[in-house]
């Protein structure tokens, strides 16, 4: 009886992840295996190892990783300063970290071009301190912290959370055995908050590792990542079997990642990590 | 007398508003097994983490071994904390745990896997070094809290409410481990319970506390026989604390009736606290005893019946006895000169709000 009930409660999301993830996947996949006459080809596939292809991999990965190490560096002394706060209210502190999120994405991306074009309010104040202007505009640099800036809550949640849950007296226990603060961090800290550093990563880099629209935005189309190489592909060089075999390497690029992040998690949650 | 390790003068803390120690003063002997015993909120666990280290005291010092160690880290003291919720390190094993504060002191790696072994042995977990903690009991936590905290050597060994998350029979096994271990480690044991039985099974030394004010300081024996207030004898064991009047040495007044006493050296006429014992009331024949009374209730406690007799002299007693005593029935109560302990009212202010405290709680 109680399985029949839950088996009915599941229909709505699997009619969803049918209709719109595991059928559109399938027509991504055989589109990425096939040539536009319909026969059967990895050419798509093997597209990734081209120059330019495999620049803008290199390119997406390696932002994605720095926008991830640089939302690690900004969360976890926050997430330590606000535990040692002992400022309890938690809605509060969520309310606070998501609030950007509650502006438009597109219009927070353009808040951003404002601030660092040419004549921006950037180099305006260089300008009047009379230092020479920067091109911060259209660089990688831009991308990274446009991404930085859109995906910052969902690195700084799952860590705050995991940090918040570390007991006290677990805490307490390593400095009554004589741990220094730097032991204690390196030993209790982070070992224990592994799980929430690897959801957080896991929701930063792979979006960013997607990323196409702050790269139009704040890269002025300069920059190419593989995101916008696919983009361009279904969209202007109407090459969609390209496009899908892009994508299908893209993704399993992410599912590598997310399985490895997903195993130090684990991992730890055993103890198996130093 | 072996020598004073831990000396605590004049110390003072409070949370806010909230004072929770005041101008305590208190010194702990070597080899001691000092039990800080007291309600909840009485200042025993803050008393605790001073001497840990984990708070600092607002006014006072804390001398350990004849050095002024007040503002010390808690990773810089010789003694170590057994946690209340074990705080065992989740993602490490038992061995891993254990050696945590060994690898601190950068022991050599044989050494510490000799002291792991030993510490498991000296626990009765021998075999468990490559379990996690969250695959073991509650009492097996405990016990790997405690191999924990002994492989350092520590000269004080801080135990708070360990037991307290415990079922009884654990609860009651572990007393008698602590107290073999106290005996074979030699260290001095300082242990916070609110549990009065816990106290007086395995103490030297009981320190009773309330509203952060050391009420008395004596063995087992001592605290539990001469009480030295209505306060210690309500929370030592259950007593029956009537008001009463000293009319005479060896003679007091209660609810009009004279009965034989042995305490002297009060002024006559003097109001006084007279603390019975239960199990010192004794219920006789009706014909027989001080004065009559109704049995009004009657508890079966495994060991022994608790009941409620109501005297005729309006006072209601609690007993404890093995006899069996039906309810409504008429019996005769005696308490025998040497079981009535006379106190004092208390008279100062500390001793009023111990008293408040006292009524707060019964409300």
């Amino acid at each position: 009886m109680k399985t029949n009930k839950m088996r009915v409660l599941s229909i709505p999301y699997i009619v969803w992840i049918i209709g719109f993830t595991l059928i559109p996947l399938l027509f991504v996949v055989m589109r990425a295996v096939t040539d536009p006459k319909g026969g059967f080809t990895l050419a798509n596939l093997f597209a990734i190892f081209d120059p330019i292809h495999r620049k803008a991999l290199i390119l997406s990965l390696l932002l994605a990783f720095i926008s991830s190490v640089i939302c690690i560096i900004i969360s976890y002394p926050a997430a330590l300063i606000l535990k040692a706060s002992r400022f309890s209210n938690k809605k509060i502190m969520i309310f606070v970290l998501i609030l950007p999120m509650w502006m438009n994405f597109i219009l927070r991306m353009l808040s951003i071009q404002m601030l660092i074009s040419k004549n921006g309010l950037i180099n305006n104040l260089l300008e009047i301190f009379g230092m020479n202007k920067m091109s911060l505009i259209n660089t990688p640099y831009a991308i990274i912290l446009g991404m930085v800036y859109d995906y910052l809550p969902y690195m700084m949640l799952p860590i705050l959370n995991c940090v918040l849950a570390i007991p006290d007296d677990m805490i307490e226990a390593s400095k009554d055995l004589g741990a220094n603060r730097w032991y204690v961090l390196t030993k209790i800290m982070i070992p224990l908050s592994l799980t929430g550093i690897g959801s957080g990563v896991t929701m930063v880099f792979v979006p960013s590792m997607t990323e196409f629209v702050i790269a139009n935005l704040l890269g002025g189309g300069k920059i190419q990542l593989l995101g916008n190489i696919i983009e361009q592909e279904f969209s202007v060089s109407m090459n969609w079997n390209l496009g899908s075999g892009l994508s299908v390497m893209l993704m399993i690029f992410v599912l590598i990642t997310t399985l490895v992040f997903g195993r130090t998690a684990s991992q730890t949650d055993r103890g198996f990590v130093i | 007398m072996s020598k004073k390790l831990i000396e605590l003068k004049s110390i003072s803390k409070s949370f806010g508003a909230c004072t929770v120690i005041e101008e305590l003063d208190l010194y702990i002997r070597e080899n001691e097994f000092v039990t800080l015993l007291g309600p909840s909120g009485c200042g025993k666990t803050t008393l605790l983490r001073i001497i840990g280290g984990f708070e600092t005291p607002d006014r006072g010092q804390v001398f350990f071994d004849g050095e002024d160690i007040t503002k010390l880290p808690p990773n810089k003291r010789q003694v170590n904390t057994v946690f209340q919720k074990y705080a065992l390190f989740s993602h490490m094993t038992v061995a891993e745990n254990i050696a945590f504060g060994l690898r601190i002191k950068k022991k050599p790696e044989d050494f510490i896997r000799e002291r792991i072994k030993y510490a498991l042995d000296l626990v009765n977990l021998s075999g468990f070094e490559e379990r996690m903690p969250a695959s073991l009991s509650g009492g097996q936590q405990q016990r790997i809290a405690i191999a924990r905290a002994i492989v350092n050597e520590p000269k004080v060994l801080l135990l708070d409410e360990p037991l307290g998350a415990l079922d009884l029979k654990l609860r009651q096994e572990m007393q008698y481990e602590l107290i073999r271990l106290k005996n074979e480690l030699g260290i001095t044991f300082i242990y916070v319970t609110h549990d009065q039985e816990e106290a007086l099974t395995m103490s030297d030394t009981i320190v009773v506390m309330n509203r952060g004010v050391i009420q008395q300081i004596g063995t087992p024996e001592s605290i539990y026989n001469e009480p030295i207030n209505a306060f210690v004898a309500d929370f030592i064991g259950e007593s029956n604390i009537i008001d009463g009047i000293m009319t005479a040495d060896r003679q007091v007044v209660i609810g009009g009736q004279t009965f034989e006493c042995v305490d002297t050296g009060f002024e006559k006429d003097q109001p006084v606290d007279v603390v019975i014992r239960p199990e010192d009331v004794e219920l006789l024949p009706p014909d027989k005893g001080a004065v009559t009374g109704k049995v009004t209730s009657v508890i079966f406690k495994g060991v022994h019946y608790e009941i409620q007799v109501m005297s005729s002299i309006g006072i209601n007693f609690l007993v404890q006895t093995t006899q069996y005593f039906s309810v409504d029935s008429l019996v005769g109560i005696n308490v025998i000169p040497d079981n009535f302990q006379i106190m004092h009212k208390p008279k100062s202010e500390d001793e009023q709000i111990l008293r408040e405290g006292e009524d707060h709680e019964n409300q």
